[in-house]
Protein backbone atom coordinates (compact mmCIF):
# COMPACT_ATOMS: atom_id res chain seq x y z
CA UNK A 1 0.00 0.00 0.00
CA UNK A 2 1.32 3.45 -1.10
CA UNK A 3 1.72 6.03 1.78
CA UNK A 4 -1.14 8.14 2.00
CA UNK A 5 -0.94 11.83 -0.15
CA UNK A 6 0.68 14.78 2.06
CA UNK A 7 -1.49 17.92 2.91
CA UNK A 8 0.92 19.69 0.29
CA UNK A 9 -0.49 17.56 -2.48
CA UNK A 10 -3.92 17.81 -1.51
CA UNK A 11 -4.44 21.51 -1.02
CA UNK A 12 -1.79 22.10 -4.11
CA UNK A 13 -4.75 19.72 -6.07
CA UNK A 14 -7.71 21.20 -4.56
CA UNK A 15 -6.80 24.36 -5.77
CA UNK A 16 -5.65 22.94 -8.99
CA UNK A 17 -9.42 21.82 -9.21
CA UNK A 18 -11.18 24.91 -8.10
CA UNK A 19 -9.55 26.76 -11.54
CA UNK A 20 -10.10 23.94 -14.06
CA UNK A 21 -13.57 23.08 -12.67
CA UNK A 22 -14.61 27.07 -12.80
CA UNK A 23 -12.29 27.17 -15.98
CA UNK A 24 -14.76 24.68 -17.47
CA UNK A 25 -17.70 26.23 -16.63
CA UNK A 26 -16.90 29.50 -17.78
CA UNK A 27 -15.49 28.25 -21.35
CA UNK A 28 -18.90 26.81 -21.70
CA UNK A 29 -19.98 30.64 -22.65
CA UNK A 30 -17.68 30.46 -24.59
CA UNK A 31 -19.42 31.99 -28.06
CA UNK A 32 -22.65 32.62 -26.26
CA UNK A 33 -22.24 35.48 -24.16
CA UNK A 34 -24.51 38.15 -24.02
CA UNK A 35 -22.70 40.69 -25.81
CA UNK A 36 -18.74 40.01 -28.02
CA UNK A 37 -16.79 41.69 -25.17
CA UNK A 38 -17.92 39.45 -21.95
CA UNK A 39 -17.63 36.68 -24.17
CA UNK A 40 -13.95 37.63 -24.51
CA UNK A 41 -13.93 38.45 -20.90
CA UNK A 42 -15.25 35.10 -19.58
CA UNK A 43 -13.13 33.12 -22.04
CA UNK A 44 -10.22 35.13 -20.76
CA UNK A 45 -10.98 34.01 -16.77
CA UNK A 46 -11.22 30.83 -18.03
CA UNK A 47 -7.88 30.84 -19.55
CA UNK A 48 -6.14 32.45 -16.09
CA UNK A 49 -7.93 29.88 -14.13
CA UNK A 50 -6.89 26.67 -15.94
CA UNK A 51 -3.52 28.13 -16.38
CA UNK A 52 -3.63 28.56 -12.64
CA UNK A 53 -4.87 24.99 -12.42
CA UNK A 54 -2.08 23.43 -14.19
CA UNK A 55 0.54 25.30 -12.32
CA UNK A 56 -0.92 23.90 -8.86
CA UNK A 57 -0.93 19.90 -10.54
CA UNK A 58 2.39 20.49 -11.38
CA UNK A 59 3.36 21.34 -8.31
CA UNK A 60 1.57 18.52 -7.13
CA UNK A 61 2.78 16.24 -9.49
CA UNK A 62 6.67 17.29 -8.36
CA UNK A 63 5.84 16.40 -5.11
CA UNK A 64 4.43 13.15 -6.00
CA UNK A 65 5.98 10.31 -5.84
CA UNK A 66 4.55 8.05 -8.47
CA UNK A 67 5.64 9.68 -11.97
CA UNK A 68 2.43 11.87 -12.24
CA UNK A 69 1.27 14.39 -14.90
CA UNK A 70 -0.60 17.28 -15.05
CA UNK A 71 -2.69 15.85 -17.25
CA UNK A 72 -3.06 12.52 -15.35
CA UNK A 73 -4.03 14.53 -12.27
CA UNK A 74 -6.31 16.36 -13.94
CA UNK A 75 -8.34 13.90 -16.27
CA UNK A 76 -7.99 10.64 -14.60
CA UNK A 77 -9.62 10.63 -11.47
CA UNK A 78 -12.92 9.27 -10.21
CA UNK A 79 -15.63 11.51 -9.05
CA UNK A 80 -14.51 11.27 -5.54
CA UNK A 81 -11.59 12.24 -5.63
CA UNK A 82 -11.98 15.89 -7.01
CA UNK A 83 -11.54 17.94 -4.18
CA UNK A 84 -13.18 21.17 -5.36
CA UNK A 85 -15.56 23.71 -3.79
CA UNK A 86 -19.47 22.93 -4.80
CA UNK A 87 -19.32 26.50 -5.45
CA UNK A 88 -17.01 26.14 -8.70
CA UNK A 89 -18.96 23.28 -10.34
CA UNK A 90 -22.46 24.71 -10.01
CA UNK A 91 -23.91 25.17 -13.94
CA UNK A 92 -23.79 28.48 -15.23
CA UNK A 93 -27.53 29.30 -15.22
CA UNK A 94 -27.90 32.41 -16.46
CA UNK A 95 -25.34 35.26 -17.09
CA UNK A 96 -26.85 36.32 -13.24
CA UNK A 97 -25.85 33.63 -11.66
CA UNK A 98 -22.50 32.87 -13.79
CA UNK A 99 -21.40 36.40 -12.10
CA UNK A 100 -22.28 35.63 -8.65
CA UNK A 101 -20.77 32.26 -8.53
CA UNK A 102 -17.40 34.35 -10.12
CA UNK A 103 -18.21 36.61 -7.57
CA UNK A 104 -18.41 34.59 -4.46
CA UNK A 105 -15.24 32.87 -5.68
CA UNK A 106 -13.38 36.00 -6.31
CA UNK A 107 -14.43 37.80 -2.66
CA UNK A 108 -12.36 34.46 -1.32
CA UNK A 109 -9.76 34.02 -3.67
CA UNK A 110 -8.05 37.58 -4.14
CA UNK A 111 -7.53 37.90 -0.23
CA UNK A 112 -6.58 34.40 -0.20
CA UNK A 113 -3.75 34.30 -2.56
CA UNK A 114 -2.95 38.03 -0.91
CA UNK A 115 -1.66 35.74 2.22
CA UNK A 116 -0.62 32.79 0.25
CA UNK A 117 2.07 34.89 -1.54
CA UNK A 118 3.82 35.34 1.52
CA UNK A 119 3.82 31.16 2.51
CA UNK A 120 7.21 29.93 3.37
CA UNK A 121 6.48 27.40 0.89
CA UNK A 122 8.19 29.05 -2.18
CA UNK A 123 5.94 26.76 -4.55
CA UNK A 124 2.64 28.12 -3.39
CA UNK A 125 4.38 31.51 -2.91
CA UNK A 126 4.88 32.08 -6.64
CA UNK A 127 1.85 30.47 -7.89
CA UNK A 128 0.17 32.88 -5.82
CA UNK A 129 2.05 35.79 -6.98
CA UNK A 130 1.39 35.22 -10.24
CA UNK A 131 -2.56 34.48 -10.16
CA UNK A 132 -3.02 37.76 -7.90
CA UNK A 133 -2.52 39.81 -10.54
CA UNK A 134 -5.17 38.28 -12.55
CA UNK A 135 -7.24 37.41 -10.18
CA UNK A 136 -7.55 41.04 -8.78
CA UNK A 137 -8.88 41.66 -12.31
CA UNK A 138 -11.08 38.64 -12.22
CA UNK A 139 -12.79 39.98 -9.11
CA UNK A 140 -12.94 43.89 -10.31
CA UNK A 141 -14.88 42.35 -13.47
CA UNK A 142 -17.27 40.17 -11.17
CA UNK A 143 -17.67 42.88 -8.66
CA UNK A 144 -18.75 45.82 -10.95
CA UNK A 145 -21.43 42.98 -12.50
CA UNK A 146 -22.58 42.83 -9.29
CA UNK A 147 -23.57 46.06 -9.17
CA UNK A 148 -24.39 47.14 -12.04
CA UNK A 149 -27.06 43.71 -12.33
CA UNK A 150 -28.26 44.47 -9.09
CA UNK A 151 -28.60 48.01 -9.63
CA UNK A 152 -29.50 47.93 -13.19
CA UNK A 153 -33.51 47.21 -13.95
CA UNK A 154 -36.31 45.21 -11.90
CA UNK A 155 -35.25 42.35 -14.82
CA UNK A 156 -31.65 42.18 -13.54
CA UNK A 157 -32.15 42.96 -9.90
CA UNK A 158 -34.79 40.21 -9.99
CA UNK A 159 -32.47 37.25 -11.50
CA UNK A 160 -29.47 38.47 -9.15
CA UNK A 161 -31.65 37.94 -6.00
CA UNK A 162 -32.48 34.54 -7.07
CA UNK A 163 -29.40 33.38 -8.16
CA UNK A 164 -27.96 35.04 -4.59
CA UNK A 165 -30.64 32.90 -3.42
CA UNK A 166 -29.56 29.70 -4.96
CA UNK A 167 -26.02 30.40 -4.54
CA UNK A 168 -25.59 31.70 -1.58
CA UNK A 169 -25.39 28.49 0.29
CA UNK A 170 -22.16 27.62 -1.22
CA UNK A 171 -20.36 30.48 -0.17
CA UNK A 172 -19.03 29.96 3.33
CA UNK A 173 -17.26 26.26 2.53
CA UNK A 174 -14.43 28.39 1.10
CA UNK A 175 -13.87 29.42 4.38
CA UNK A 176 -14.14 25.73 6.29
CA UNK A 177 -10.89 23.54 6.50
CA UNK A 178 -10.73 20.14 5.36
CA UNK A 179 -8.31 18.34 8.12
CA UNK A 180 -5.55 18.82 5.53
CA UNK A 181 -5.96 22.36 4.91
CA UNK A 182 -6.20 22.78 9.14
CA UNK A 183 -2.54 20.70 9.31
CA UNK A 184 -1.21 23.27 6.91
CA UNK A 185 -2.99 26.22 8.49
CA UNK A 186 -1.32 25.21 12.23
CA UNK A 187 2.12 24.99 10.24
CA UNK A 188 1.43 28.50 8.72
CA UNK A 189 1.45 27.28 5.29
CA UNK A 190 -1.43 28.43 4.17
CA UNK A 191 -3.58 31.37 5.50
CA UNK A 192 -5.73 31.20 8.34
CA UNK A 193 -9.91 31.44 7.65
CA UNK A 194 -10.50 33.31 10.56
CA UNK A 195 -8.15 36.07 9.85
CA UNK A 196 -9.31 36.25 6.44
CA UNK A 197 -12.95 35.93 7.14
CA UNK A 198 -13.78 39.94 8.32
CA UNK A 199 -12.35 40.88 5.18
CA UNK A 200 -13.97 38.61 2.87
CA UNK A 201 -17.17 39.44 4.97
CA UNK A 202 -17.15 43.38 4.38
CA UNK A 203 -15.96 43.12 0.62
CA UNK A 204 -19.22 41.01 0.30
CA UNK A 205 -21.72 42.75 2.38
CA UNK A 206 -20.36 46.03 0.75
CA UNK A 207 -20.74 44.79 -2.92
CA UNK A 208 -24.81 43.58 -1.88
CA UNK A 209 -25.21 46.41 -0.51
CA UNK A 210 -24.09 49.22 -3.42
CA UNK A 211 -26.16 46.63 -5.43
CA UNK A 212 -28.59 47.16 -3.44
CA UNK A 213 -29.01 43.49 -2.95
CA UNK A 214 -30.47 41.93 0.14
CA UNK A 215 -27.83 39.73 2.36
CA UNK A 216 -29.37 36.54 2.27
CA UNK A 217 -30.50 35.41 5.88
CA UNK A 218 -30.64 31.53 5.48
CA UNK A 219 -28.20 29.59 7.66
CA UNK A 220 -28.09 26.69 5.56
CA UNK A 221 -24.72 26.15 4.25
CA UNK A 222 -23.69 23.07 1.84
CA UNK A 223 -20.18 21.87 1.60
CA UNK A 224 -18.36 18.12 1.43
CA UNK A 225 -16.70 19.08 -2.14
CA UNK A 226 -13.18 19.01 -0.19
CA UNK A 227 -13.39 15.99 0.89
CA UNK A 228 -15.16 14.54 -2.02
CA UNK A 229 -18.64 14.88 -1.92
CA UNK A 230 -19.91 16.32 -5.28
CA UNK A 231 -23.80 17.79 -6.25
CA UNK A 232 -24.76 15.63 -9.13
CA UNK A 233 -23.43 18.60 -11.47
CA UNK A 234 -19.86 17.38 -11.71
CA UNK A 235 -20.39 14.09 -12.83
CA UNK A 236 -21.60 15.36 -16.34
CA UNK A 237 -19.41 17.97 -16.22
CA UNK A 238 -16.08 15.72 -15.64
CA UNK A 239 -17.68 12.93 -18.23
CA UNK A 240 -17.32 15.70 -20.67
CA UNK A 241 -14.06 16.53 -19.58
CA UNK A 242 -12.36 13.78 -19.45
CA UNK A 243 -13.98 12.27 -23.06
CA UNK A 244 -11.05 11.86 -24.47
CA UNK A 245 -8.61 10.44 -22.56
CA UNK A 246 -10.82 8.23 -21.27
CA UNK A 247 -11.94 6.64 -24.89
CA UNK A 248 -8.50 6.97 -26.36
CA UNK A 249 -6.28 6.19 -23.32
CA UNK A 250 -2.44 6.36 -22.89
CA UNK A 251 -2.09 8.53 -25.94
CA UNK A 252 -0.02 11.78 -27.24
CA UNK A 253 -2.27 14.85 -27.94
CA UNK B 1 -15.22 70.79 -54.74
CA UNK B 2 -17.44 69.44 -57.35
CA UNK B 3 -18.29 65.18 -57.29
CA UNK B 4 -16.33 64.49 -60.28
CA UNK B 5 -13.68 66.11 -58.27
CA UNK B 6 -13.99 64.42 -55.32
CA UNK B 7 -13.96 61.66 -57.85
CA UNK B 8 -11.03 62.32 -59.30
CA UNK B 9 -8.78 62.56 -56.29
CA UNK B 10 -10.42 59.46 -55.10
CA UNK B 11 -9.42 57.87 -57.98
CA UNK B 12 -5.61 59.51 -57.47
CA UNK B 13 -5.25 58.00 -53.78
CA UNK B 14 -6.05 54.77 -55.17
CA UNK B 15 -3.66 54.71 -57.81
CA UNK B 16 -0.86 56.14 -55.80
CA UNK B 17 -1.11 53.57 -52.82
CA UNK B 18 -2.53 56.23 -50.57
CA UNK B 19 -4.86 54.99 -47.97
CA UNK B 20 -8.60 55.85 -47.75
CA UNK B 21 -9.57 57.50 -44.46
CA UNK B 22 -12.73 57.40 -42.41
CA UNK B 23 -12.94 61.19 -42.97
CA UNK B 24 -11.77 61.44 -46.67
CA UNK B 25 -14.72 61.23 -49.29
CA UNK B 26 -15.50 57.97 -51.45
CA UNK B 27 -17.64 56.70 -53.72
CA UNK B 28 -21.12 55.67 -52.45
CA UNK B 29 -19.97 51.87 -54.07
CA UNK B 30 -16.76 51.80 -52.34
CA UNK B 31 -18.56 52.13 -49.00
CA UNK B 32 -21.33 49.98 -49.18
CA UNK B 33 -18.77 47.44 -50.69
CA UNK B 34 -16.38 47.55 -47.31
CA UNK B 35 -19.27 47.85 -44.97
CA UNK B 36 -20.45 44.68 -46.58
CA UNK B 37 -16.93 42.97 -46.53
CA UNK B 38 -16.11 43.66 -43.26
CA UNK B 39 -19.02 42.84 -41.55
CA UNK B 40 -18.93 39.56 -43.13
CA UNK B 41 -15.57 38.95 -42.22
CA UNK B 42 -16.58 40.62 -38.17
CA UNK B 43 -19.60 37.88 -38.27
CA UNK B 44 -16.98 34.65 -39.98
CA UNK B 45 -14.40 35.43 -36.79
CA UNK B 46 -17.71 35.51 -34.08
CA UNK B 47 -19.49 32.66 -35.66
CA UNK B 48 -16.19 30.96 -36.19
CA UNK B 49 -15.76 30.88 -32.56
CA UNK B 50 -18.90 28.38 -32.17
CA UNK B 51 -17.59 25.09 -34.02
CA UNK B 52 -14.24 25.11 -32.37
CA UNK B 53 -16.09 26.33 -28.83
CA UNK B 54 -17.80 22.87 -28.94
CA UNK B 55 -14.35 21.48 -28.32
CA UNK B 56 -12.75 23.43 -25.43
CA UNK B 57 -14.58 21.61 -22.77
CA UNK B 58 -13.48 18.48 -24.60
CA UNK B 59 -9.81 19.22 -25.08
CA UNK B 60 -7.59 16.48 -24.95
CA UNK B 61 -5.05 17.93 -22.86
CA UNK B 62 -4.80 20.92 -20.59
CA UNK B 63 -1.65 22.38 -22.87
CA UNK B 64 -4.56 21.89 -25.68
CA UNK B 65 -7.02 23.42 -23.93
CA UNK B 66 -5.26 26.43 -22.72
CA UNK B 67 -4.04 26.68 -26.39
CA UNK B 68 -7.81 26.35 -27.75
CA UNK B 69 -9.55 29.17 -25.73
CA UNK B 70 -6.68 31.40 -26.03
CA UNK B 71 -7.17 30.95 -29.56
CA UNK B 72 -10.89 31.41 -29.50
CA UNK B 73 -10.40 34.09 -27.45
CA UNK B 74 -8.27 35.90 -30.46
CA UNK B 75 -11.52 35.26 -32.67
CA UNK B 76 -13.84 37.22 -30.38
CA UNK B 77 -11.00 40.09 -30.52
CA UNK B 78 -10.89 39.90 -34.00
CA UNK B 79 -14.53 40.30 -34.40
CA UNK B 80 -14.34 43.57 -32.21
CA UNK B 81 -11.53 44.87 -34.10
CA UNK B 82 -13.69 44.14 -37.68
CA UNK B 83 -16.98 45.92 -36.08
CA UNK B 84 -14.87 48.79 -35.20
CA UNK B 85 -13.27 49.21 -38.63
CA UNK B 86 -16.95 48.88 -40.27
CA UNK B 87 -17.90 51.70 -37.32
CA UNK B 88 -15.89 54.16 -39.03
CA UNK B 89 -17.54 53.76 -42.72
CA UNK B 90 -21.17 55.26 -40.42
CA UNK B 91 -22.95 51.95 -39.76
CA UNK B 92 -23.26 50.48 -36.18
CA UNK B 93 -22.55 47.10 -34.55
CA UNK B 94 -26.25 46.90 -33.82
CA UNK B 95 -27.31 47.25 -37.16
CA UNK B 96 -24.75 45.10 -38.32
CA UNK B 97 -25.59 41.99 -36.09
CA UNK B 98 -29.14 42.61 -36.88
CA UNK B 99 -28.52 42.05 -40.35
CA UNK B 100 -26.84 38.92 -39.70
CA UNK B 101 -28.98 37.56 -37.02
CA UNK B 102 -31.89 38.22 -39.64
CA UNK B 103 -30.31 36.51 -42.32
CA UNK B 104 -29.64 39.33 -44.49
CA UNK B 105 -25.54 39.43 -43.94
CA UNK B 106 -23.26 36.08 -44.65
CA UNK B 107 -20.06 35.04 -42.88
CA UNK B 108 -18.00 32.69 -43.99
CA UNK B 109 -19.56 29.46 -45.27
CA UNK B 110 -16.79 26.90 -43.59
CA UNK B 111 -18.05 27.84 -40.40
CA UNK B 112 -21.70 25.97 -41.56
CA UNK B 113 -19.83 22.43 -41.54
CA UNK B 114 -19.21 20.47 -38.42
CA UNK B 115 -16.23 19.94 -35.97
CA UNK B 116 -16.98 16.42 -35.36
CA UNK B 117 -13.60 15.11 -33.94
CA UNK B 118 -10.48 16.89 -31.94
CA UNK B 119 -8.65 16.40 -35.32
CA UNK B 120 -10.97 18.77 -36.50
CA UNK B 121 -9.48 21.74 -34.45
CA UNK B 122 -5.94 20.84 -36.00
CA UNK B 123 -7.86 20.52 -39.42
CA UNK B 124 -9.45 23.98 -39.36
CA UNK B 125 -6.46 25.80 -37.64
CA UNK B 126 -3.80 24.53 -40.32
CA UNK B 127 -6.64 24.39 -43.64
CA UNK B 128 -9.62 27.27 -42.70
CA UNK B 129 -6.95 29.53 -40.80
CA UNK B 130 -4.58 28.51 -43.69
CA UNK B 131 -6.97 30.04 -46.37
CA UNK B 132 -8.27 32.77 -44.50
CA UNK B 133 -4.50 33.99 -44.11
CA UNK B 134 -4.10 33.55 -48.01
CA UNK B 135 -6.96 36.49 -48.13
CA UNK B 136 -5.62 38.41 -45.11
CA UNK B 137 -2.59 38.73 -45.98
CA UNK B 138 -3.55 40.23 -49.29
CA UNK B 139 -5.86 42.62 -47.35
CA UNK B 140 -3.02 43.86 -45.34
CA UNK B 141 -2.60 45.99 -48.34
CA UNK B 142 -6.27 46.65 -48.97
CA UNK B 143 -6.64 50.42 -50.07
CA UNK B 144 -9.18 51.89 -46.97
CA UNK B 145 -6.98 52.38 -43.74
CA UNK B 146 -8.79 51.17 -40.76
CA UNK B 147 -9.44 48.12 -42.42
CA UNK B 148 -6.01 47.33 -43.58
CA UNK B 149 -4.21 48.47 -40.03
CA UNK B 150 -7.07 45.58 -38.68
CA UNK B 151 -5.63 42.81 -41.12
CA UNK B 152 -2.06 43.60 -40.00
CA UNK B 153 -3.15 43.07 -36.16
CA UNK B 154 -5.07 39.60 -37.26
CA UNK B 155 -2.20 38.43 -39.58
CA UNK B 156 0.22 38.25 -37.37
CA UNK B 157 -2.63 35.93 -34.22
CA UNK B 158 -3.76 34.19 -37.49
CA UNK B 159 -0.51 32.63 -38.76
CA UNK B 160 0.40 31.35 -34.85
CA UNK B 161 -2.83 29.70 -35.26
CA UNK B 162 -2.27 27.77 -38.01
CA UNK B 163 1.07 26.77 -36.90
CA UNK B 164 -0.84 25.38 -33.71
CA UNK B 165 -3.57 23.56 -35.93
CA UNK B 166 -0.75 21.59 -38.27
CA UNK B 167 1.18 20.59 -35.06
CA UNK B 168 -2.02 19.37 -33.22
CA UNK B 169 -2.10 17.50 -36.83
CA UNK B 170 1.48 16.37 -36.49
CA UNK B 171 0.74 15.18 -33.19
CA UNK B 172 -1.79 12.61 -33.94
CA UNK B 173 0.11 11.88 -37.56
CA UNK B 174 3.24 10.72 -35.44
CA UNK B 175 0.90 9.15 -32.61
CA UNK B 176 -1.64 5.43 -33.31
CA UNK B 177 -3.19 4.24 -36.00
CA UNK B 178 -6.60 5.57 -34.47
CA UNK B 179 -4.92 8.94 -34.38
CA UNK B 180 -3.67 8.83 -37.64
CA UNK B 181 -7.23 7.81 -38.73
CA UNK B 182 -8.51 10.54 -37.29
CA UNK B 183 -6.49 12.65 -38.82
CA UNK B 184 -7.45 11.38 -42.46
CA UNK B 185 -10.68 11.39 -41.77
CA UNK B 186 -10.71 15.43 -40.38
CA UNK B 187 -8.69 16.05 -43.85
CA UNK B 188 -10.80 14.37 -46.52
CA UNK B 189 -14.15 15.90 -44.76
CA UNK B 190 -12.48 19.78 -44.60
CA UNK B 191 -10.06 20.15 -47.39
CA UNK B 192 -12.78 20.55 -50.32
CA UNK B 193 -14.77 23.23 -48.08
CA UNK B 194 -11.35 24.66 -47.41
CA UNK B 195 -10.92 25.44 -51.42
CA UNK B 196 -14.28 27.06 -51.20
CA UNK B 197 -13.48 29.84 -48.88
CA UNK B 198 -11.78 31.33 -51.87
CA UNK B 199 -15.51 31.56 -53.61
CA UNK B 200 -16.40 31.14 -57.39
CA UNK B 201 -14.17 31.27 -60.17
CA UNK B 202 -13.42 34.59 -61.44
CA UNK B 203 -15.24 34.44 -64.01
CA UNK B 204 -18.21 34.05 -61.95
CA UNK B 205 -17.21 36.48 -59.29
CA UNK B 206 -19.57 39.42 -58.87
CA UNK B 207 -18.28 41.49 -57.50
CA UNK B 208 -14.01 40.81 -57.93
CA UNK B 209 -13.40 43.10 -60.33
CA UNK B 210 -14.87 45.99 -58.99
CA UNK B 211 -13.19 45.22 -55.61
CA UNK B 212 -9.94 44.70 -57.66
CA UNK B 213 -9.82 48.32 -59.34
CA UNK B 214 -10.79 49.72 -56.12
CA UNK B 215 -7.55 48.06 -54.86
CA UNK B 216 -9.54 46.85 -51.58
CA UNK B 217 -9.00 43.22 -52.93
CA UNK B 218 -5.50 42.35 -54.76
CA UNK B 219 -5.78 39.06 -55.62
CA UNK B 220 -8.34 37.36 -57.76
CA UNK B 221 -10.19 34.29 -55.75
CA UNK B 222 -8.49 31.72 -58.73
CA UNK B 223 -4.99 33.34 -58.11
CA UNK B 224 -5.36 32.72 -54.08
CA UNK B 225 -7.21 29.25 -54.36
CA UNK B 226 -3.53 27.95 -56.60
CA UNK B 227 -1.61 29.69 -54.33
CA UNK B 228 -3.19 27.61 -50.92
CA UNK B 229 -3.17 24.86 -52.66
CA UNK B 230 0.44 25.09 -53.55
CA UNK B 231 1.07 25.86 -50.38
CA UNK B 232 -0.64 22.94 -48.56
CA UNK B 233 -0.20 19.77 -50.77
CA UNK B 234 3.33 19.65 -49.20
CA UNK B 235 2.23 20.30 -45.94
CA UNK B 236 0.01 17.14 -46.18
CA UNK B 237 2.43 15.15 -47.64
CA UNK B 238 5.12 16.00 -44.39
CA UNK B 239 2.26 15.04 -41.78
CA UNK B 240 1.89 11.58 -44.43
CA UNK B 241 -1.80 12.11 -45.16
CA UNK B 242 -3.50 12.06 -48.81
CA UNK B 243 -5.05 15.32 -49.44
CA UNK B 244 -9.00 13.43 -50.95
CA UNK B 245 -8.50 14.76 -54.66
CA UNK B 246 -7.48 12.02 -57.27
CA UNK B 247 -6.86 14.79 -60.36
CA UNK B 248 -4.63 16.12 -57.89
CA UNK B 249 -0.55 16.36 -59.61
CA UNK B 250 2.17 18.47 -60.34
CA UNK B 251 2.69 20.58 -63.21
CA UNK B 252 6.35 20.54 -64.11
CA UNK B 253 5.82 23.60 -66.63
CA UNK B 254 3.35 25.58 -64.94
CA UNK B 255 5.31 24.91 -61.29
CA UNK B 256 1.82 25.19 -59.75
CA UNK B 257 -0.38 21.89 -58.44
CA UNK B 258 -3.44 20.73 -60.75
CA UNK B 259 -6.50 20.46 -58.68
CA UNK B 260 -9.91 18.62 -59.61
CA UNK B 261 -13.04 20.56 -59.96
CA UNK B 262 -15.02 22.23 -56.72
CA UNK B 263 -18.58 20.43 -56.54
CA UNK B 264 -20.09 24.10 -57.27
CA UNK B 265 -23.60 22.61 -56.25
CA UNK B 266 -22.26 22.25 -52.83
CA UNK B 267 -20.67 25.17 -52.53
CA UNK B 268 -23.88 26.73 -53.47
CA UNK B 269 -26.17 24.89 -51.28
CA UNK B 270 -24.35 26.60 -48.57
CA UNK B 271 -24.36 29.79 -49.07
CA UNK B 272 -27.73 29.69 -49.44
CA UNK B 273 -28.20 28.06 -46.16
CA UNK B 274 -28.87 24.42 -46.58
CA UNK B 275 -25.34 23.11 -45.24
CA UNK B 276 -25.04 20.96 -41.97
CA UNK B 277 -25.43 23.61 -39.38
CA UNK B 278 -26.42 26.85 -41.21
CA UNK B 279 -29.63 26.52 -38.46
CA UNK B 280 -27.85 25.84 -35.62
CA UNK B 281 -25.01 28.36 -35.97
CA UNK B 282 -27.67 30.91 -36.54
CA UNK B 283 -29.94 29.76 -34.16
CA UNK B 284 -26.94 30.04 -31.26
CA UNK B 285 -26.19 33.17 -32.00
CA UNK B 286 -29.93 34.84 -32.39
CA UNK B 287 -30.60 32.82 -28.56
CA UNK B 288 -27.20 34.36 -27.45
CA UNK B 289 -28.38 37.57 -28.93
CA UNK B 290 -31.60 37.33 -26.75
CA UNK B 291 -31.10 35.92 -24.16
CA UNK B 292 -28.66 38.98 -23.11
CA UNK B 293 -30.90 41.09 -24.04
CA UNK B 294 -31.95 42.07 -19.95
CA UNK B 295 -27.89 42.43 -19.55
CA UNK B 296 -27.16 45.31 -22.03
CA UNK B 297 -30.33 46.91 -20.85
CA UNK B 298 -29.62 46.17 -17.10
CA UNK B 299 -26.14 47.80 -18.18
CA UNK B 300 -27.38 50.44 -19.90
CA UNK B 301 -29.50 51.47 -17.02
CA UNK B 302 -27.15 51.34 -14.17
CA UNK B 303 -24.84 53.52 -16.26
CA UNK B 304 -27.81 56.09 -16.82
CA UNK B 305 -28.82 56.09 -12.98
CA UNK B 306 -25.05 56.56 -12.25
CA UNK B 307 -24.93 59.92 -14.68
CA UNK B 308 -27.92 60.37 -12.92
CA UNK B 309 -26.49 60.20 -9.28
CA UNK B 310 -23.41 62.25 -10.61
CA UNK B 311 -25.72 65.06 -11.76
CA UNK B 312 -27.32 65.19 -8.82
CA UNK B 313 -24.94 65.02 -6.21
Amino acid sequence: MSAPDSPLFLFARHMGDNGLILGHRLSEWCGHGPVLEQDITMTNIALDLIGQARLYYQLAAEMHPSDLTEDDIAYLRPERAYSNVLLVEQPNGDFAHTVLRQFLFDAWHLPFLHRLCDSPESGLGEIAAKAVKEVSYHYRWSREWVIRLGDGTEESHRRMTQALDDLWIYREELLLPSDWEQTLIRSEIIPDPDVLRPEWQHAIHATLSEAGLPIPQTPVIQQGGKNGIHTEHLGHLLAELQYMQRAYPGQVW
Amino acid sequence: MTLVDLQKRFDEKIEAEVKIEPKDWMPDGYRKTLIRQISQHAHSEVVGMLPEGNWITRAPSLRRKAALLAKVQDEGGHGLYLYAAAETLGVSREELIDELLCGKAKYSSIFNYPALSWADIGAIGWLVDGAAIMNQVMLQRTSYGPYSRAMIRICKEESFHQRQGYEILLTLCRGSDEQKAMAQDSLNRWWWPSLMMFGPHDSESTHSEQSMSWKIKRKSNDELRQAFVDATVPQARYLGLTIPDPDLKWNESTGHWEFGEIDWEEFWQVVKGNGICNRQRLKDRIRAHEEGAWVREAAMAHAEKQRHRRDVA
